[in-house]
C-alpha cells in the first residue's frame, strides 16, 4: 500500500493543543509521515514533545525549517547552521539571486516560491535547470489554493502551472503539501492529488508528489545525517579498533 | 438513432464541521466551488445531483457524471465554508451504483 506524506504542517508550536489536533487529523486522513516546521531555534527537547505526539498517533515526524534568506551570504550561512539539524531544508526564495543559489545547492531539499506576489515568482527554466541537476525539489503548498479566492486564486493557478509545466520539462521533482497552519486546510492525500489537476499535474504525478517524491528526501536525508555516512555512495558498515593505533 | 447513455458516479462524502451541516448545503457548496473554478459551462457538465443524506452515519451520496469527476473531486477539496461556518468535505468512497458505494462505505465504517 502507498505511503503518503505532508512535508508541510506550520502551526504555532506555542499552541500545542492545536499540533496535537493537526497531527491527530493528519494520521485520521492517511498520512504517515508528516513534516514539521520549526524555528531554526527550537530545542532538542521541544522537537522530541513534537515527535511523542507523532508517535503517540502512528505517524512519522521529519523535522524541517524554513528558511527567508535575503541575500547569497544568508542563505550560506544559514545552510551551514542549520542543515546537520534538521531532517528537510526548505529555501523560500524572496529573490532571483537566492533562487539561483538554493537551486544548485546540494544541502537543499526543497524550493517555495512567494504565491501572492505574482512577479516574484523565480522559478523559470535556467532555475529548473540548476535544480534538476542539484537535489532540490519543487514545494508546492495547498493552503493558499484553498484559501484565496476570485482574481487572487485565478492568479495563484496560473502561476504554478507555469511552474508545473517548467518542472515537468525538466524533470525537477514536485512535492505537494498542505502548509496547514490550521486543520481546516488539511485533506486527505486523494484531495490534494484532486486539486493538482487545476495546475496541471495529473493524478499519477500528483499522488507521486505526496508519496515517493518526499518519502524520497526524508529516506536520503536521514541516510545523510546518520553517523555511517561518509560521502555519497559510501558508509561506515562496522566499527573496530584499529590495530595500528592499539 | 442511439444516443450513447451517460456514465455516472456516486460519490459518498462527509462534512466535517462544528455545526450541524444539512445535504442541500453540502449540495450548493459544490455546486458553487463547481462554478468558481471551471465556470458555468464546467459545472453544467458536471449532471451534479444530491442523492441521500445519511445524517445518522455523517455522510452523503452525491451523483455526477463520471467525465466530471476529477472536477468534481477538485471542487469538493477546496470548499473551505458553508454559509460562513468553517467546514470540511472529504470524498469518502467513489462508485459506479449506488449498491456498490453503500457496501464499501459500510465495510470502510466497520474498519
Amino acid at each position: 500500500m502507498r505511503k503518503f506524506a505532508d512535508l508541510h504542517l506550520k502551526p504555532s508550536l506555542e499552541d500545542f493543543e492545536r499540533v496535537k489536533n493537526m497531527i491527530n487529523k493528519s494520521a485520521e486522513l492517511g498520512f504517515q509521515m508528516v513534516g514539521f516546521s520549526f524555528p531554526s531555534k527550537t530545542s532538542v527537547d521541544e522537537a522530541n514533545q513534537v515527535r511523542k505526539v507523532c508517535h503517540d498517533n502512528g505517524v512519522e515526524l521529519a523535522t524541517r525549517v524554513d528558511i527567508a534568506p535575503r541575500s547569497r551570504r544568508e542563505l550560506l550561512s544559514s545552510l551551514r547552521r542549520l542543515r546537520r539539524r534538521f531532517e528537510i531544508v526548505n529555501v523560500f526564495c524572496t529573490s532571483k539571486v537566492v533562487a539561483r543559489q538554493a537551486a544548485k545547492d546540494r544541502r537543499v531539499d526543497l524550493l517555495s516560491f512567494p504565491v501572492a506576489e505574482y512577479p516574484k515568482s523565480f522559478f523559470d527554466r535556467a532555475e529548473a535547470k540548476l535544480a534538476s541537476t542539484a537535489l532540490a525539489s519543487l514545494e508546492i503548498d495547498m493552503q493558499p489554493l484553498i484559501l484565496l479566492r476570485g482574481f487572487a486564486r485565478i492568479r495563484l493557478l496560473s502561476v504554478l502551472r507555469r511552474e508545473v509545466a517548467i518542472a515537468k520539462s525538466l524533470k525537477v521533482p514536485i512535492v505537494l503539501s498542505s502548509g496547514a497552519t490550521d486543520m481546516r486546510f488539511l485533506r486527505k492525500p486523494q484531495g490534494f492529488a484532486s486539486l493538482g489537476m487545476l495546475f496541471g499535474l495529473d493524478l499519477p504525478l500528483a499522488l507521486e508528489a505526496l508519496s515517493e517524491t518526499p518519502l524520497g528526501i526524508v529516506v536520503r536525508n536521514r541516510q545523510k545525517l546518520s553517523p555511517a555516512y561518509v560521502a555519497s555512495g559510501v558508509r561506515v558498515v562496522r566499527r573496530r579498533d584499529c590495530c595500528l593505533t592499539g | 438513432m442511439l444516443s450513447h447513455r451517460v456514465k455516472r458516479r456516486y460519490l459518498a462524502v462527509k462534512a466535517e464541521s462544528k455545526e450541524p451541516i444539512q445535504g442541500k448545503e453540502v449540495l450548493d457548496a459544490v455546486w458553487n466551488a463547481l462554478t468558481q473554478l471551471f465556470g458555468e459551462y464546467g459545472a453544467s457538465q458536471s449532471e451534479l445531483t444530491f442523492i441521500h443524506d445519511y445524517k445518522q452515519k455523517g455522510y452523503f451520496i452525491l451523483r455526477c457524471s463520471r467525465r466530471a469527476l476529477p472536477k468534481v473531486k477538485a471542487s469538493v477539496a477546496s470548499i473551505r465554508e458553508i454559509c460562513e461556518k468553517p467546514v470540511t468535505i472529504h470524498v469518502l468512497r467513489v462508485s459506479g451504483t449506488l449498491k456498490a458505494l453503500r457496501k464499501k462505505t459500510a465495510s470502510a465504517e466497520l474498519t
